[in-house]
């Protein structure tokens, strides 16, 4: 599970609103990762092809292609295991979240998030240590 | 804040529950007691120090002292603890003899994020544990946590904190925005007031005591109180869990690490006999 030792990890941020990935993005690379950006699934998924992320930071709602298509595409071309996948939407509802994770996300994050929240989801999803606060 | 009002507060807090303010805090004394303040109509510190001098405001030394020992808490906090609990659970389990519960006490349970953790280990483990019923008791000073542990309903927020999604749709149901624990974790638990500076033999013998995060607010003579009160209420071969910060050196010979892990005692002659 442990990324440590290798390259720095890499994460794409995937949502239609610049104002969110910009402050997802200030997140994720204070945890060390190299982040890139995609405005919808058709964009994570052609960034995925050309460079596999560890992990994506994924939106559900998305014109052109939603989050649970490309995590669905991603699943079917680039197996269970990677990207790591954690979704990150206003989508709060039980059955979206079983939806999500028997699609194969790792974890689920209901918007809003905070620093907190993204820490431990990383953690959970095996993208960073475990937290000791 | 005149200086008298901090130590008339400082003094009746410490004696209610324990809790050593220190003259740093006195930014926690703003900020912890401003609610109360407003609801009360006081204002300022002084005046609600003025206020507590009446041997008739029982009620509001017990606001106050709920409002200053009350803690932010998340699921499976610190983790290591909890893979700790799911390696002792079963060899618990079977040392005990038939029918005979667990028990598993969370002390200064807060809102019930520790208790319902380990009832969702209890829950996974059953298979392992050749049927053996446990039971999780919570406890704590403050009645409004309780209340709030006792509903087992938390914010998205909380819900958020060290719960894995994966936990969370096995365990929860979404009731009216918020997120309420199933009945059958529910089950397992019983919140009740209890102070660990009072007399804790009552509350029986327990083979787990998770006691994290509250020896550091207490002066030296009073953890060694309270580490020698749990360890008189652990079972021979049970298992005390303390906080990252918190130790037994020092303070009590009752209580010994155990090797190779971190917060994690036993009983000093558990130790000597596995030795």
């Amino acid at each position: 599970m442990s990324l440590a030792g290798a390259a720095p990890a890499t994460c794409l941020v995937v949502d239609d609103s610049r104002v969110v990935r910009k402050a997802a993005r200030r997140i994720v690379e204070r945890f060390g990762f190299t982040v890139r950006e995609a405005e919808d699934g058709a964009q994570a998924l052609a960034a995925c092809r050309e460079a596999l992320p560890d992990a994506v930071l994924l939106d559900w709602n998305m014109p052109v292609m939603d989050g649970i298509t490309f995590l669905r595409a991603a699943r079917a071309e680039f197996g269970p295991d990677r990207p790591v996948v954690v979704l990150c939407t206003t989508e709060a509802a039980l059955d979206r979240i079983i939806e999500a994770l028997e699609a194969g996300a790792q974890e689920y994050i209901m918007k809003p998030f905070d620093e907190a929240i993204l820490q431990d989801k990383f953690a959970q999803a095996g993208l960073l240590p475990g937290t000791t606060t | 804040m005149n200086r008298e009002s901090f130590a008339f507060i400082a003094g009746l807090v410490k004696s209610r529950s324990g809790l050593v303010l220190t003259a740093e805090q006195g930014y926690m004394l703003e900020t912890r007691l401003g609610p109360l303040l407003k609801r009360e109509g006081l204002p300022s510190l002084d005046a609600l120090a003025a206020r507590l001098k009446d041997p008739r405001a029982a009620t509001l030394a017990e606001a106050v002292t709920e409002a200053l020992t009350t803690n932010e808490s998340s699921f499976f906090r610190d983790g290591r603890p909890f893979e700790h609990l799911r390696r002792a659970l079963p060899a618990l389990a079977s040392a005990r003899a038939p029918g005979l519960p667990l028990r598993i006490w969370s002390a200064a349970c807060s809102t019930g994020q520790e208790a319902y953790s380990i009832a969702m280990i209890l829950s996974e483990l059953a298979p392992a544990m050749g049927g053996r019923r446990a039971e999780i008791l919570g406890t704590d000073i403050a009645q409004e946590v309780l209340a709030r542990a006792r509903e087992g309903s938390f914010t998205q927020f909380e819900v958020q904190r060290g719960l894995p999604a994966r936990l969370l749709v096995q365990h929860f149901r979404q009731e009216e925005g918020r997120w309420r624990v199933a009945p059958e974790l529910r089950a397992l638990t019983r919140f009740e007031r209890w102070n660990l500076l009072s007399d804790l033999r009552p509350l029986g013998r327990f083979d787990v005591i998770f006691c994290r995060n509250v020896l550091i607010y207490f002066d030296a003579p009073t953890k060694t109180r309270v580490l020698e009160a749990l360890a008189a209420q652990l079972a021979p071969d049970g298992v005390l869990y303390l906080g990252g910060a918190e130790t037994v050196l020092g303070l009590t010979a009752r209580l010994v690490p155990v090797a190779g892990e971190r917060g994690v005692y036993e009983k000093a002659s558990a130790a000597a006999m596995a030795g």
